[in-house]
């Protein structure tokens, strides 16, 4: 953290003068922050006056199209909708893979197996095939005349199909951060919860997970924006009506690609922006607490037991900014 | 229940980790109402014995009994049952336990660390419970640091919102395992000025504990331990002034 030299100095012990010193200079820094501004503007001003293929004017009559920003918002919806879905089924199977139980173990073991095995694009084929390997859904009991019957195609639309084939995918990526977080909490919030009578299902939900939180936050905001763009593959299941999509498919109406790439990008910048920001007050709520970690007032931790120093001069960090 | 029937009770109990007998023949009453501290070396199986008795541990031989209820077991016909976790977690309820790094739930206000148990566990309507962590925080002397933070409390503060909560869930038995060794020496007073309210009520305690003057002026029995095996036990007084074996004159040596 950097604080201001040019202010007042605060009053000096008697006896005592504060120091006046010269701050040290980085002229290097002012150089190549200046060469830098040169080229960036020389590039914006080439893009901008010489390279007739970007279009312009295009990107301007599109950025603000009806059909690519309701796009943005299907994309959107499919994010959120397949993260959702992701972070439950990953909570899922990381309590389960940690679980004492054995079968339950196997279960999320040969799950994440098979979903990060394979790539995203295949299971969304996969998934868009379902109705061909499986042409209706039953309710009902095995070897039984089914209670109810739906046809596949009628009961899944090709969104919700692209927003299960995501989601199960994801599942198995969320699910190891969600362990890594479990893990990550100290094994005596685990041991007081038992002492105090608490089962195992009890003390995960209310000790270890809040607690986990913390750790799995910042590498799910990095999956979340990682599945906006991964939303791209959908027309694999074949969903077209997402942004990428649907910016190549009026690209392909008006022979001109180069400006709608532009207004896709532009559009999935300013949707990961929006993420940004729901990602650092989701972090500020799971903070609470753990804000500030003080050692100094009369805590003397076991060597080996120790938390990190990093992990320390981190909320020590944290707690400053937020004063 | 009788009065004869004792609130601890270990008879021949072994432990080991893989080959390594951490526990060896272990044997010992603990009455109710009883202190009892226990003293010794590091490595000399105190908190090992702390941890079975709530059946945080394991034990691989001999009983061990509270109030006359098998620990982790079911008899029936002379074979022993393995206990589900739903009864084992139904048995600790009501031994308290505090530890040397407190262990508070950091996510959690100092009363909310209190009500958790009773609400969750005892299912205790949620005011009743609060009015009862109040009074307990009150009573360990925390009374204006209910919505405190633990990371925001000291050592010694924090250990006694840890009693508080094990007393939430009105335990027949508290166990403390090194309640004081890890806080600062000026802080270690507030603790044990609480154990010995405690102990002063009645409560039946269990204490690990390096604080020989809080050993001689509370317990009522010490028991010395060494290697896994109980070498000396009686009155405080008599154990720290005349021990009987070379093993313990030299530990008290030390730490006297």
């Amino acid at each position: 953290m950097t604080t201001s030299t040019g202010g007042p100095a605060p009053t000096p012990a008697p006896g005592h003068e504060p120091i006046r010193a010269v701050p040290l200079r980085h002229p290097w820094r002012n150089v190549i922050g200046a060469v830098l501004i040169i080229a960036i503007a020389a590039i914006v001003w080439d893009a901008a006056v010489n390279r007739q293929a970007y279009d312009w004017p295009a990107v301007g009559k599109y950025l603000f199209d009806r059909r690519i920003s309701e796009a943005a918002f299907v994309t959107l919806q499919l994010t959120v909708y397949s993260m959702v879905g992701a972070i439950v089924l990953g909570i899922i199977l990381a309590v389960m893979r940690l679980s004492p139980n054995p079968i339950l173990k196997s279960i999320a073991w040969v799950y994440i197996w098979i979903f990060r095995g394979t790539p995203v694009y295949v299971q969304l084929v996969f998934w868009g095939l379902l109705s061909t390997i499986y042409p209706t859904l039953d309710i009902g009991l095995p070897f039984l005349p089914p209670i109810a019957q739906l046809p596949t195609d009628q009961a899944l639309n090709t969104f919700w199909i692209a927003v299960i084939g995501l989601a199960l995918n994801e599942a198995a990526y969320m699910s190891e951060i969600v362990r890594a977080g479990i893990l990550s909490v100290d094994r005596g919030q685990e041991e007081a919860a038992t002492a105090l009578g608490m089962g195992w299902g009890l003390t995960m939900r209310r000790i270890i997970i809040p607690q986990a939180m913390r750790i799995i936050i910042p590498p799910t905001g990095n999956e979340v924006i990682s599945m906006l763009k991964t939303t791209s593959l959908v027309t694999a299941v074949p969903f077209t009506l997402d942004l990428y999509t649907r910016s190549r498919d009026i690209s392909a109406e008006t022979f001109n690609p180069i400006p709608l790439l532009i207004v896709a990008s532009l559009w999935y910048l300013f949707v990961t922006s929006i993420l940004m920001v729901g990602q650092y007050f989701l972090e500020r709520r799971f903070a609470r607490g753990l804000d500030r970690v003080d050692l100094t007032k009369g805590a003397r931790l076991p060597q080996g037991d120790a938390p990190s120093v990093d992990s320390i001069a981190n909320a020590r960090g944290e707690s400053e900014e937020r004063r | 229940m009788t009065a004869t029937v004792p609130m601890v009770r270990a008879d021949r109990l072994m432990k080991k980790y893989g080959s390594n007998v951490v526990l060896q023949d272990i044997s010992l009453e603990v009455r109710t109402g009883e202190v009892m501290c226990v003293i010794g070396p590091s490595g000399s199986g105190k908190s090992t014995f702390l941890r079975c008795i709530n059946h945080l541990e394991k034990i691989d031989g001999g009983r061990l009994e509270v109030e006359g209820e098998l620990v982790g077991y079911r008899e029936k016909g002379g074979v022993l049952h393995e206990l589900h976790p739903r009864e084992a977690a139904r048995q600790r309820r009501d031994i308290g336990m505090v530890f040397q790094r407190f262990n508070l739930f950091p996510h959690m206000t100092a009363l909310e660390n209190v009500t958790e148990a009773p609400v969750r566990v005892k299912r205790q309507p949620k005011d009743a419970a609060v009015e009862r962590a109040r009074t307990l925080l009150a009573r360990v002397g925390l009374g204006d640091k209910l919505d405190s933070y633990p990371g925001h409390l000291s050592g010694g503060q924090q250990q006694r919102v840890a009693i508080a909560r094990a007393l939430a869930m009105e335990p027949k038995l508290m166990l403390f395992d090194e309640p004081t060794s890890a806080l600062d020496p000026e802080l270690v007073g507030e603790v044990l000025d609480v154990m010995k309210g405690l102990a002063a009520d009645g409560m039946t305690m269990i204490v690990v504990t390096h604080e020989m003057g809080f050993a001689r002026e509370v317990a009522d029995s010490l028991v010395f331990m060494d290697q896994g095996h109980i070498l000396e036990r009686g009155a405080p007084r008599d154990v720290l002034a005349t021990p009987e074996h070379e093993r313990t004159r030299a530990f008290l040596s030390k730490v006297l």
